[in-house]
């Protein structure tokens, strides 16, 4: 019953035996606690109290608060800024400008190129021009009305074409090529020509996916408290304190170590706080420069300017299969609206193609990826980074594939499935790989064999598989560190206080540390206590980012753990006399395995190991295993391992209006091992939530005024009423499997599950209306029109299809030649020194060289 | 200029069953009063323009959204925030309900569905899922895709009916794999302990 005491806690499941020892019975082996249980996550009751502490719930004394003025144009140069009027508010107390924040920041180390305030240039409408702080926000908000900016106006470029076709004026000055494309890249891996040359069938389609926002319920907020003219601490809704604090200090100009950053628990990320913000950093400036606390909150309209979330992408996808269904070879192109700034926009390029290959042999791989800039809100990572648009693309075409084939479409894909424990033509390395059991799971579930095919018109099923990262095998600057570190302390009163960087952004990190923690030294969760994403007090973690979290605190939080168990045992083992590994730690007890009644309480474990060794800590960290590629671009794709998902949705259509629901929803998502079960299918249906919006209705989309107004550039609904997001009333039901496999990189057998699942949600969807009417639509969000226009077309004999119709001419740069492992490859490029050589100043990209590259260019570790 | 100091509002509130006077701005909302004024920081904000549903906390047992209403009109009337759901330090049926199946995820949409689900049964103790799906379209959740929530309040709902209920197996732990899926890939069943990190140092020291 759902009482405040109901399953709280998982009832213990093993008991002391008590039988006579001289049986010599059998050791006891505790059945786990809470691994693999279902149980309330540990900041549960918090949550549902109000008593959790978002960012804009602090308040300190003397506190005042901040606004920015922001840019009205979305392209020009700052020739005035008045404050005049401003100091004559009431409350007023103080302004900066880029005059006072010169130093560029960024979250990689090939892109600062933003700027808390910007010092002369605007790229977008919502850039920073300025801040104001006043007593009370009321007068903030008025002060920064009342500023007055002049600016030169620039052309403004609206799109990806616009940017391709317009390299003056240019949004940066860098990259050095010049224009207002900020990244492209071209690789080969194998033979990609003779693949499709040797193909029966090649299939060649051009997609569209639309970019879309995060949009988390809280709104970005920060407090910045200073301590001394040098000394600060920013509390913030980040999910990467970490690399806040970096940017922090390279902005201020202060040693990282006189700053604080904590996390505050976030309320929603999805990839849209893992920046450090112009807001955090101006803040902390307002801050020192005041003495005294400063808060910003921002509103809903600011936070579509702060974005950086999922890439509009333009995609060509050349595939070439035999007659019996093998896959061949693939050639990707795709193109990104990148927004006015880097952001982790070079990453994100990279990723609309590394994970191509991972779910299905593809023996033969060309990707050519380019970014470009517009005058629009930056685009990021947002739940798949860079992955669900030519996922979509992929997916979308097996099912075209198929159709050609006169194959089911789950046929084709488990023919083609990636094998665990290989190495793919771009040089991943598989793990364990759940996917067939996935798919059998979601086409039994749908029953998939009697149905796809045969249901009513305006009724179809639409199956789609995906894969993603647990955790990014790279940092995002090179460094030998741990990307994650716990530390336990432990004292006599048998409390244990774990310390991790991690953030809890809502996702149940600080559920899985605990958890872990707990299982290990036979302990309730109650009798921990947690210090999170405090850069002051916890061993660095890298952030909530890249589907990392679980995977790495996770097994540094193992490893702590064990060695406090470690040390418990030693010390226990002198007072019993019994060998450590007799010993079983369970039941908040300490015990002989053999013979339960020997034993003591935990607590009396921590007493005779705190005599016996003193003050009682210990630490643990993980480093992700070294990938094979070498090739430059080979950063972004490694993971110790990835999860795998595959999803059947069914969908009716209804033909008149191109109006749709989707009906049901199948998942299986191979998720190694689940940690805790509730929390995980939380994730699953979170993501196939967010999926369907990306899918039926999501658009991060901008226009152009009209003349008589401006021409501005803006962007069309930053409000949650025209932000069309899914209700309670369109989620379909979900039937979800967690499949199973235990992956030795993860904790527990644990993988990643934040993320995957969206990924075959919006190719599912269009491939269930590919079943109910009959046409394609290659592009999201699907709008009924879409659907009404294909069909339009299919009646007049056309293709029965929507979507974009061609891919522009890009150029994409020198190709990148690496042969494939099959080939004998060794990781390299055969071209690796050449490229280096006349890429020059490119190569100092932080992800994109690899590890042994950037170390042997430095000479030594980096921090930087 | 007239000082905006000058124009504020003083009264009694009652909140949460508890009488306290306050002064505030005039035009300050319900929602910043409570945040601001009276600490009460359980009651969020996600556009304070009437769209996201966070906000809602009931005023005469009915959900209002706190962004859209001046502090200034509730003289009198009885406001109720997530702070006041909990008796003492025994959690609602719903709070229960919703930390246990991990439908507070972030949980910063938490409070306003708290609230508005507290509104719905009250009036109808027999809500069904499509009730329960109509009454909190106005709450947006980012996170949890919505059934976790759903499925929590029926379960509070049951609870608070008297009945002895529990959560189904699947919506705590999935639908079981389907048999003829099934393929052994390698040993599941009892956790095993994974070993220490291999690639890392072994313990230096008697404090690792
Ligand atoms: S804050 Fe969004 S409805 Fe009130
Ligand atoms: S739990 Fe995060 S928005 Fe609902």
């Amino acid at each position: 019953m759902a009482s405040e005491t109901a399953r709280t806690q998982p009832k213990p499941t093993s008991r002391p035996d008590s039988r006579p020892t001289s049986e010599r019975p059998a050791p006891v082996t505790p059945e786990p606690r809470y691994i693999g249980k279902s149980f309330r996550r540990v900041d549960g009751r918090a949550k549902v109290t109000g008593a959790t502490l978002f960012a804009d719930d602090l308040a300190f004394p003397r506190m005042c608060f901040m606004k920015l003025v922001r840019s009205t144009v979305p392209h020009g140069l700052i020739r005035n800024i008045d404050f005049s009027k401003a100091r004559e508010v009431e409350g007023y107390l103080g302004s900066i400008t880029g005059a006072d924040t010169p130093v560029p920041f960024g979250i990689l180390p090939v892109s600062q190129d933003e700027h808390a305030l910007c010092p002369d240039k605007v790229r977008m409408v919502g850039d920073p021009v300025a801040a104001v702080a006043a007593v009370t926000e009321d007068a903030a908000v008025e002060a920064a009305l009342a500023v007055e900016v002049e600016y030169q106006e620039l052309a403004t470029i609206a799109s990806l074409e616009e940017a391709l076709a317009t390299p003056e004026p240019r949004i940066h000055d860098y990259p050095k090529e010049g224009g207002n494309v900020h990244k492209a890249v071209s690789m080969e891996f194998g033979q990609v020509e003779d693949a499709l040359a040797g193909a029966d069938l090649v299939l060649e389609d051009v997609f569209f996916y639309e970019g879309s926002t995060h949009l988390p319920m809280e709104q970005h907020a920060a407090v910045a408290v200073p301590e001394d003219i040098d000394r600060l601490t920013l509390y913030s809704s980040t999910q990467t304190p970490h690399y806040v604090h970096r940017a922090l200090a390279k902005v201020l100009e202060l040693p990282p170590s006189r700053i604080r950053v904590v996390a505050c628990s976030n309320g929603g990320g999805f990839g849209g706080k893992s920046d450090p913000f112009n807001h955090e950093i101006a803040a902390a400036k307002m801050a020192l420069l005041l003495g005294r606390p400063v808060k910003i909150s921002l509103t809903r309209e600011e936070v579509f300017y702060c974005h950086r979330g999922r890439h509009p992408v333009l995609m060509s996808m050349k595939t070439g299969f035999s007659k019996d269904g093998h896959i061949l070879g693939q050639h990707l192109k795709t193109a990104l609206d990148g927004g006015a700034y880097g952001s982790y926009g070079v990453a994100s390029t990279y990723y609309t193609g590394a994970l191509q290959t991972v779910t299905y042999k593809l023996p033969a791989y060309r990707f050519d990826g380019v970014r470009v800039f517009t005058n629009k809100a930056p685009c990021g990572p947002k739940r798949g980074h860079g992955t669900p648009q030519p996922r979509f693309g992929w997916e979308v075409q097996l099912d075209k594939a198929a159709e050609k084939l006169s194959m089911d479409p789950a046929k084709l894909r488990l023919q083609n499935l990636e094998e665990p424990g290989r190495t793919t033509a771009n040089w991943l390395q598989i793990g364990t790989m759940g996917l067939r059991r996935c798919i059998e799971a979601v086409v039994e579930g749908s029953d998939w064999s009697t149905r796809y095919g045969n249901l009513p018109a305006g009724r179809g099923l639409g199956l789609a598989c995906g894969s993603y990262l647990c955790g990014a095998g790279l940092p995002i600057y090179w460094n030998h560190m741990p990307q994650s570190g716990v530390q336990l302390l432990l004292d006599r009163s048998g409390s244990v206080a774990v310390y991790c960087g991690e953030a809890e952004i809502g996702q149940g990190s600080d559920s899985v540390l605990a958890a872990i923690t707990a299982e290990v030294l036979g302990i309730e969760l109650a009798d921990i206590r947690l210090c999170v994403g405090d850069t002051g007090f916890t061993p660095v973690d890298l952030g909530s980012y890249s589907s990392r979290v679980t995977l790495m605190a996770g097994n540094a939080a193992l490893e702590a753990a064990q060695r406090a168990r470690a040390l418990l045992a030693e010390a226990v083992c002198d007072l019993l006399e019994i060998a450590a590994d007799h010993l079983v730690f369970a039941d908040n007890r300490v015990f002989d395995s053999s013979d339960p009644e020997n034993g003591m309480s935990f607590q009396e474990a921590c007493v005779a190991a705190e005599a016996k060794f003193g003050t009682l800590s210990t630490v643990g960290s993980y480093i992700p295993p070294r990938s094979p590629g070498k090739y430059r671009g080979a950063g972004v794709g490694p993971s110790p391992t990835y999860s795998y998902t595959a999803a059947v949705i069914e969908i009716e259509v209804d033909s008149e209006t191109g109006l749709y629901r989707p009906v049901h929803v199948w998942i299986a998502h191979d998720i190694g091992r689940s940690l805790n079960p509730v929390m995980v299918l939380g994730q699953v249906e979170g993501s196939v939530y967010m999926g369907l919006g990306e899918a039926m209705m999501e658009e991060q989309a901008y226009r152009r005024l009209p003349a008589k107004y401006s021409s501005s550039l803006v962007h069309k609904h930053p409000s949650m009423l025209e932000y069309k997001s899914p209700t309670f009333l369109d989620m379909p039901p979900v039937t979800s499997y967690l499949i199973e496999d235990p992956d030795p990189e993860g904790p527990y057998g644990a993988k990643e599950v934040g993320q995957g699942p969206l990924l075959p949600v919006m190719p599912a969807l269009a491939n269930a209306i590919f079943d109910a009417v009959g046409v394609r639509i290659d592009q999201v969000p699907i709008q009924p029109h879409m659907i009404l226009r294909a069909l339009a077309a299919k009646a007049r004999g056309k293709a029965a299809r929507f979507g974009p119709s061609s891919f522009p001419e890009i150029d994409f740069g020198e190709i990148l030649h690496v042969p494939t492992p099959e080939q004998g490859g060794d990781g390299r490029s055969i071209d690796d020194y050449r490229h280096k050589l006349r890429s020059g100043m490119r190569s100092a990209s932080g992800t994109m060289t690899t590890r042994e590259e950037a170390l042997e260019k430095h000479g030594k570790l980096t921090t930087d | 200029m007239p000082s905006p100091l000058n124009d504020f509002t003083s009264l009694v509130l009652e909140i949460n069953g508890e009488r306290r006077a306050v002064a505030f701005p005039s035009h300050h909302t319900l929602l910043e009063v409570l945040r601001e004024e009276c600490g009460l920081t359980g009651t969020k904000h996600g556009c304070e323009l009437g769209e996201c549903g966070t906000c809602a906390v009931l005023v005469d047992g009915r959900p209002v959204l706190s962004c859209l209403v001046l502090t200034a009109e509730m003289e009198g009337k009885s406001i109720e925030t997530v702070e006041g759901l909990a008796q003492g330090n025994e959690l609602h049926p719903l709070q229960a309900a919703l930390a246990d199946l991990g439908a507070a995820q972030c949980g910063y949409c938490t409070p306003g569905i708290l609230m508005a689900a507290k509104a719905l049964l009250a009036e109808r103790p027999d809500a069904e899922r499509k009730d329960i799906e109509q009454a909190l379209a106005g709450n947006l959740c980012r996170c949890t895709g919505y059934h976790k929530i759903v499925e929590g309040i029926e379960w509070a709902a049951a609870v608070m009916r008297g009945e002895d209920a529990e959560p189904p197996h699947h919506v705590l732990y999935g639908e079981p794999e389907p048999a003829a899926a099934q393929v052994p890939v390698s040993a599941p069943g009892a956790v095993s302990e994974p070993a220490p990190n291999a690639r890392l140092e072994p313990p230096k020291g008697q404090n690792g």
